[in-house]
Parts: structure tokens; sequence; C-alpha cells
């Protein structure tokens, strides 16, 4: 149909769509990944948006970009480098210039390009492109602004709405880069704008125009056909891992048969379940906001009292705020998800970035011998495992459970089978109804072989009871400050979570089982280490990898994972607090360390040249 | 059927109350207890929380469900398991340091929400578990252990913090008074929204006489008088004093003197929705008797309802009950 220089068939591609934060680039981003997942792609995307709402117009700290990286199998990150940039400004093509591949494809704006803009970039020369050193890319420069403008006169907008479309154009320019069908962009932008025909209209024909123009241009730049690939049958819808996560305690709620509660306080990168919870009312979910961090988790505490599935969302600063409360929870046994969405700290830190630094807080920020489960999300998919994990955990056994998720995977979107509830494992929470013992009950009693208490819900005749923040006596649930009882009781709950890892999956060796180096990562570093891990085995390397889902209590297995290859690395975004956590607990462990603590995720490439150092070492 | 009638002995546990001999706050339990027989709820559709404090042990002493919490997130919690629950009658017991320093902004803001909370606050204007370091009720200059040379702090007046806080029940009792007590943390329960019942304790051990001036029997009648919807604003021994508009301001005169008759005293409007007057009411001190009973109670609607009331409004309009049809209404797509 069109006279392409050249067609290249790839299994994978990185697209970038860079801008201003107020050019619509994660929108087109996301219309791009949606569409690509629809055509069969996997995909795997990373907005990186600024902290600021709006930054000054044009500037380096302004810009917003949304990368996607799709292909045929193995998506398993949003990728290293981009093949394509969508650069709406000169700011876009400088903070992205180590971001490219050396024969990227950008295309860039050109009415944007002006010596203003240039200017607004600290650009010196008028040559960006020469200035960054970027002499391989192949460059489409279109005035897309003006073009945008001449095509939308006939549908009345003003100037600024017209040129607002222009990230569709640039959208329909990529499409035509990468043959795919303008249907499910139309359609999307039906949906977006269901409520304005007239901008909707205008962003579909801004679509097309930019569609149009690469077939007319006959740019020569290379074009692109990504395979695409059977999946496994079912409905797919696309997700990101904080939508996922509340999926999946709206999916823990419905299994336990209990009415799910969130008690939150806007923070970012975490805001977004309080939002995504706040809409299912029609589920009966009451997400509620509050007036501080305190009272998000109090609130949540009281709910549980009172017999909900009951949750709190915050990120790190959050969490140090509500610790005295966890322990609260912990004392008085009592079922709560805590879900922390990472971000780079200490303080306010790098409040839109990405770090995995809060586990030792989460683990043992809090004061007296206070142990609780902790579990860590792996993809943004996983997100609804890991959460429908948390819940069954904290009901069944009585406690509070440390949902770790990071902004990467919380903003990183997939495509996601939805799920057939039915395959899930039951949840039971352990009410008081269970009691069976011929001693009488009182809160304090527990499963002799769990060490669970029994949870008697308030309105609920013949259980009225107390319980607190003070200490416990173990027989008769009294108030006790009696020595051997305070021993007995910290020992219980503790044995009470250790307990637990007989109630989780073990620990999986993916890879070479008599591998050469064994990568040990947790949480949401799943993609880029598992990536790293294929590239090595395609280059003839034996590697495996023992990705943590649950850390605490870990798997019955750690050890004897951990123990049978002679070359461990653990590779993790903090100062290596999970590589120490793991010393402490397995005996004569001592592995190597890896750790990047630069808000950004991990890049593929460094770690296969990192770990292919180690390996030939 | 014939049906039960709980007694006080119902909602009292079994546990021993320690707080000290000559607490105020004793007399206020028992109270609690006999307005709970008087409301008639039983004992397992209660929850009594506490945040920290000697006031916040209070329900250990209960025989309903009951949680003693961590301090100053009483109300919060309490928040939580009414809103989780309507069902439930909740208290929420808490004193002056608990309530009105580390908890202040979980209290403005329950009595903001107006939700259907009945806080009893404690206050005997000093930190007592502790031992004896002033509390934001302290009167000024006060001398106490964190206040050697006097406190040079303004006090907060509770009333005018829930008032401020656009609360709609403010009452204020006094550990002495058993049957008024009774009365008013009864109609506090009854009220639909959060009540605020200040009840002025003696802190024997560290505050002893805190509020003596005006709880001691013959000073009682004279330095405080006790309001009653509709009716006229009288005090004294004979009854012979009232409260008159004076301009802007309240004025306490004796009926029949100065040309002040019976006619100019005013009455008790509790369910008056302008604060105004009730403002008044709740700051007089000084020359002018402190007043006692309910001095507001509008209606208004609550927190924990509205909140009922949203689910069941989007659930009228949207037939979606589980997570797979919520997903399958959304942007799907078959792989087959």
């Amino acid at each position: 149909m069109t006279e392409q220089s050249k067609v290249i068939t790839l299994e994978k591609v990185v697209v970038r769509f860079s801008g201003d934060s107020g050019d619509g680039m994660q929108l087109t981003g996301t219309i791009f990944s949606n569409l690509s997942a629809i055509l069969g792609n996997e995909i795997s995307t990373f907005p990186d948006f600024p902290a600021e709402i709006r930054a000054p117009q044009g500037s380096l700290s302004g810009v917003s970009g949304f990368q996607v990286h799709l292909g045929s199998r193995n998506i398993f990150t949003p990728g290293d480098k981009a093949d394509v940039l969508v650069a709406m400004n000169p700011a876009a093509l400088k903070v992205n210039v180590n971001y490219l591949k050396p024969h990227a494809i950008v295309i860039i704006d050109t009415d944007s390009f002006q010596k203003n803009d240039l200017d607004k970039a600290k650009f010196t020369t008028d040559d960006p492109f020469t200035e960054l050193g970027l002499t391989g890319v192949q460059v489409v420069a279109a005035p897309i602004s003006s073009m945008v403008k001449d095509g939308l006169a006939e549908y009345g907008l003003d100037n600024k709405s017209a040129v607002r479309c222009k990230n569709m154009f640039a959208l329909g320019l990529v499409c035509w880069l990468f043959d795919r069908p303008l249907d499910s962009a139309m359609h999307q932008l039906q949906n977006k704008f269901s409520k304005k025909p007239t901008i909707a209209k205008a962003n579909i024909k801004a679509l097309t125009d930019g569609y149009n123009y690469g077939n007319n241009i006959h740019a020569s730049v290379s074009t692109y056909r990504i395979e695409s690939k059977k999946a496994k049958p079912g409905f797919y819808t696309d997700v990101n891992g904080n939508k996922a996560t509340s999926y999946g305690l709206i999916a823990a709620a419905e299994k336990a048969g209990l009415k799910l509660f969130l008690g939150s306080y806007p923070i970012t990168p975490a805001t977004d379940i309080l939002q995504e919870l706040a809409k299912h009312k029609e589920l009966g979910v009451k997400a509620l906001q509050f007036e501080d961090e305190i009272a998000g988790i109090s609130t949540a505490i009281g709910a549980s009292f009172a017999g909900s599935l009951a949750v709190t969302s915050t990120s790190g600063p959050g969490v140090a705020l509500k610790s005295e409360a966890i322990g609260l929870a912990v004392i008085a046994e009592l079922p709560l998800v805590v879900v922390d969405v990472q971000r780079g700290g200490p303080s306010t830190g790098l409040p839109t970035k990405s770090e995995q630094t809060d586990l030792l807080q989460t683990l043992y920020g809090r004061n007296g011998e206070s142990p609780v489960v902790v579990i860590a999300a792996t993809t943004p998919a996983d997100c609804f495992d890991a959460a429908y994990w948390a819940g069954k955990l904290a009901v069944e056994h009585m406690t509070p459970v440390i949902l770790l998720t990071d902004s990467f995977i919380a903003n990183g979107s997939t495509a996601w089978r939805i799920p057939d509830l039915k395959t899930y494992p039951d949840i039971k929470p352990h009410y008081v109804s269970e009691y069976k013992d011929d001693k009488p009950w009182n809160p304090y009693r527990r499963d002799p072989e769990t060490h669970v208490r029994y949870w008697a819900v308030p309105g609920t005749e013949g259980f009225t009871h107390r319980i607190g923040g003070l200490e416990k006596d173990f027989e008769t649930s009294a108030i006790s400050t009696e020595p051997y009882n305070h021993q007995k009781m910290v020992k219980t709950r503790q044995a009470k979570i250790d307990k637990i890892a007989g109630f989780i999956p073990e620990l999986e060796v993916l890879g070479d089982k008599d591998a050469d180096l064994l990568i040990v990562g947790w949480g949401g570093t799943y993609g880029h280490l598992c990536e790293a891990m294929e590239d090595l085995r395609e280059n003839g390397k034996k590697v495996a990898l023992a990705h943590f889902k649950f850390i605490s209590p870990l798997p019955k297995n750690t050890i004897e994972v951990l123990s049978s290859f002679k070359k461990v690395i653990v590779a993790e975004q903090n100062n290596g607090q999970f590589a120490n956590y793991l010393r402490s607990n397995v005996p004569g462990f001592n592995p190597i360390k890896f750790n990047r603590i630069k808000g950004q995720p991990f890049v593929v490439a460094r770690l296969v040249e990192e770990f292919t150092k180690i390996l030939e070492a | 059927m014939e049906i039960y009638k709980f007694e006080a002995k119902d909602y009292k546990s079994d546990q021993y109350v320690r707080w000290c001999p000559g607490c105020g706050d004793h007399a206020v339990l028992n109270c609690v207890h006999k307005a709970m027989a008087e409301l008639g709820t039983p004992p397992h559709e209660i929850a009594v929380i506490s945040g920290i404090g000697c006031s916040s042990r209070l329900p250990y002493y209960m025989n309903s469900y009951g949680f003693h919490t961590i301090h100053g997130r009483g109300a919060a919690i309490a928040t939580g398991v009414k809103t989780a629950n309507p069902a439930l009658q909740v208290w929420l017991m808490t004193g002056d340091g608990d309530c009105l320093a580390i908890g202040g902004n979980h209290f403005i803001h329950a009595v903001r929400r107006n939700i259907d909370l009945n806080i009893v606050l404690f206050n005997n204007k000093i930190y007592g578990l502790t031992k004896g370091q002033y509390s934001p009720t302290t009167d000024k200059g006060v001398v106490t252990k964190s206040s050697p040379y006097g406190t040079v702090e303004e006090p907060f007046i509770p009333a005018e913090l829930t008032l401020g806080a656009r609360g709609n029940f403010f009452a204020r009792a006094i550990d002495v008074d058993l049957k008024n007590t009774t009365e008013i943390l009864a109609a506090a329960a009854r009220h639909k929204g959060t009540s605020v019942v200040e009840a002025l304790v003696n802190c024997v051990i560290f505050n002893d006489g805190i509020h003596k001036q005006i709880t001691d029997k013959e000073n009682r009648a004279d330095r405080t008088i006790f309001l009653r919807h509709g009716e006229k604003m009288r005090f004294g021994k004979e009854n012979e004093k009232g409260i008159v508009l004076n301009g802007l301001k309240l004025k306490a005169v004796t009926i029949g003197q100065d040309g002040y008759t019976l006619d100019d005293v005013l009455v008790h409007d509790a369910y008056e929705p302008d604060i105004t007057l009730h403002l008044m009411l709740s700051r007089m001190k000084g020359d002018m008797p402190v007043a006692l009973g309910i001095i507001r109670n509008v209606a208004a609607p609550t927190y924990d309802a509205a909140v009922e009331e949203q689910i069941a409004e989007v659930q009228a309009k949207n037939p979606i009950r589980t997570l797979h049809d919520l997903l399958m209404k959304g942007e799907v797509w078959e792989v087959k």
C-alpha cells in the first residue's frame, strides 16, 4: 500500500512518547499500548511524569513520558532504550537523549522546535540533533501543530483546543509507522470523549491526518511490523499495578464474603488505589478519604474490629506515620492490609520515582517485637494476586499484612487476562464460630496449630469482649504485665507469623537448575531480572532466577534454594536491604550485592553486563 | 414474649476498676452503665472505643464490645467501627489530653463529619496517667510538673472547639451530679450524629479540687446553671437569678432587681441551628454561672448514614455486583 523504504519485522520494539506535561503523552501512550495489546502483542509500559503538575511550558523539568515495549513474546519490562521516540518539543528530545538506540526514529513537531523552544530547553545552537550528538537517528520532522490547526479548521474549535489534538496526529504517525489499523484507537477516543462529541471527532480527525501524512510523504524511514502471537484464550483488559491491586482486594473481599473497607489519604504514587476503589460503590466498597495517614489506618483498624476486610493504602512516608497503628493491629491481632506503593526516599524524596527502600521499614519499623506478614508484588498483573493473598492471609491468620508494590509496577500497565475467581483458593475468615475447645472462649484463645485467635465481630451475641494495645494474659485475655506471660505472648505472635510459611507457595527457581549464577530478586524488579536471565541463557550462559514474592515469612524452601548455588547475586533497588535480611535468616549466606538507587527501573543491558562479569570472574 | 429489661449491671464487666479511690471517673462510669440500661440496647450491639489515658481504661469495665486503642486515635478508630457497621451503638471514651492534644485532629474531623458517635470527654485539666503534666485545657499560669513556673499558654474550651468544628450536640456534665449526668449521656446517645459530652471530673491525685468552685454543693447553685431545652435560664439557691441578653452579650441578673422581670430571662433553645447563643452560653465563667446540661442539640444528616445512602443510590442504578461482571463491562478483548 505504501512505498516504505524498508519494512523490518521485529520481535520487540520500544516506543517512547515524550512531550510537555500538558501535551497528553500519557493518553497517547495508553491508547497505543491498548491497541497493540488488542492486536495480540505482549505489552509492558512505563509512564514517567514530573513531580510538578505544570512545570513551565517547554522546560526540561516539565517533560512527561510514556514508554511502551511491545512484542510477540517475553515482554517482561518496558524496555531499556527506544526504537522510536516521539518528541513534541526540544526539551523532550534532550531529556531522552540517553534512552535512544543509535538508529532510532525520532518524530518531532517542527512547529515547536523554533528558536524560542530551543532556548527553553537550553540548547545553544539551532541544530539540537548535532548538539546532542544524535547523528545516527532517523528524523521525521513534521509541522504537526500547524497541520492539526489546518485540518481542524472546520470544527470551529478555538486555537488552544485544536492544538491540543496534536498528540493524536503524532499517534496517527506512529500507527502508520507500525502498520496498525486505527479502528481501535478511534473506538478508545470515542469512549474517552463520549460526553464531548466535537472533541472526539477532532481527535479522530487529527489521528487520521497523522496516519495519512505518514502514508503520503513516503518518509524514508524504516517501518516495523511486530509479529503477533496467540495468547492464552480468554478475555483480556489493560491494567496497571494500582488498578490490579484494587481489583485483587475486591476479589479477596468477595471470596471471603466480607465487606471491603479502605481508609486512606492521598499520597503519590498510591492515590490511584483510593480513587479506583472509591468508584465501586455498586460492589458495596466503602473507600473513604480521611484527615491524615494515621486516620486512614485507624479507621481501617476500627472497620476490621467491626468485621470488614480492612485496608489502608499509602507510600513510604505514610507507612512511617502509620507505624504505631500497625503495632496496635499486631497486638490486637486484627486482620489488616497495608498497601505500600514504594517511592524514592527518605522523607519526601522522589515522590514520582520508584525504589525498593521500604523493605526494612515494613519488616522492622515499629516499637516492640512486632512481626507482620510482608508480601511484594512482582509485576503490574501480579499486584492482583499479591493483593488477593494479602487479604487471604490477613483474615485467615488474624494479622496485619503489608503489601509492597512500587511506583514502577503501580503505574506500569500490561494486558491482563480477566481471572476466573473459581480457580483462586478459598478465603475463610477465622471466625469465632469455628471455636471448638472445651475451655470457655475468650479473645486470645487460639487455634493450637496455627496460633490464630478467633474473630468475634461486634453485634454477635455471646462474644462481647475487650481488646487493646496493652499486653494480655495468654489464658484469660485480661491485662497482664506478668514477665513470663509477656515473653510467651511475644513468642506466640512471632510463631503465628512463622507458621504462615506452611500456607504459602514455595520459592520457584526459573532457568537452569545447574546454573553457575543464581540471581535473587524480590518485588517489582521481576521483569528486568527475568529478561536479563533470558538474555544470558540465549547467549549460552547457565543462570537461574529465584524471585521472592513472600518476604515475611520466607517460603519454606528458601534455605534449601539459596544453599544449592555456588554464586548468588541479590539485585535490588536499595542499599542491600533484602540481601541483609536473607543473611540474617539463612546461615552462612553471603551473596554478591547489586544495588541501584536511581529512582529508575533497572536497565536490562546493564544487568546482563554485570552478571556476565560475575560469571566470568 | 417478655422483653428483657436491661439493668446497669448487665453493662458491667467482671474486671476490678483500677482508678484511684475518689477519682471522678468512677461516677461517670456508673452513669454510663445506667444510661445504657435506660437506652436498652443489648450489650453485644454496643462498641466502646477509647484512646490512652486514665479515662480510656473505661472499655475494660464494660460488658459490651470494647477496644482500648492508642493515644489520640480513638476518634478515628471509632469512626471506622461506626462506618463499617452503622447498626452498632458506638461510644468514644477520651480525656482532655487524648482528645484535644494528640488526638485533636481526629476529634475535630469526627465532629465536622457528624458521624454518629457518642463522645464522652473526661476533662480533669491534667495528664493523670503520666503523673501530672499540663493538658490543653489546663488554665493559663497553672503550675504542674511540666510547668514548674506556670503555663504560658491559653487553654482550649472544649465547647468552642466542638462548635467551631460545626458540632451539633454539646453538653457539659459534672462527676458529682449522677442523675443529670446519666440523663445527659442517654440524650447524647439518642442524638443521631456526633455528640460531645464534656464531663468535668476531679483528679484526686494530681489536680484535686480543680472543679471545686463549681461542683461543691454550697457553690453549685450560684456558680452553675443547668440548661434545659424550652425552659427559662434560671439558677441560684432560690432560683432567683436568670440569664438575660444585654446588647450582644449575656448578663446574669437577679429577677426583680434593676428592673429585670422573669419575662426578660431567656428561654433555652438547644435545637436552634445558629451557634451564636450556644457559644455564648458555653463560654460563661467568672461572674457568670458555668453552663451545664445540653447546650446544643441540633438534628443534621450523619456521615455513616450518608455513606450507606450513597452506596444504595449507586446500587439502585447499577446492577453490577461482582468483580467479574465489573471487569467484563470495561474495555475488554477476546482471544479465542
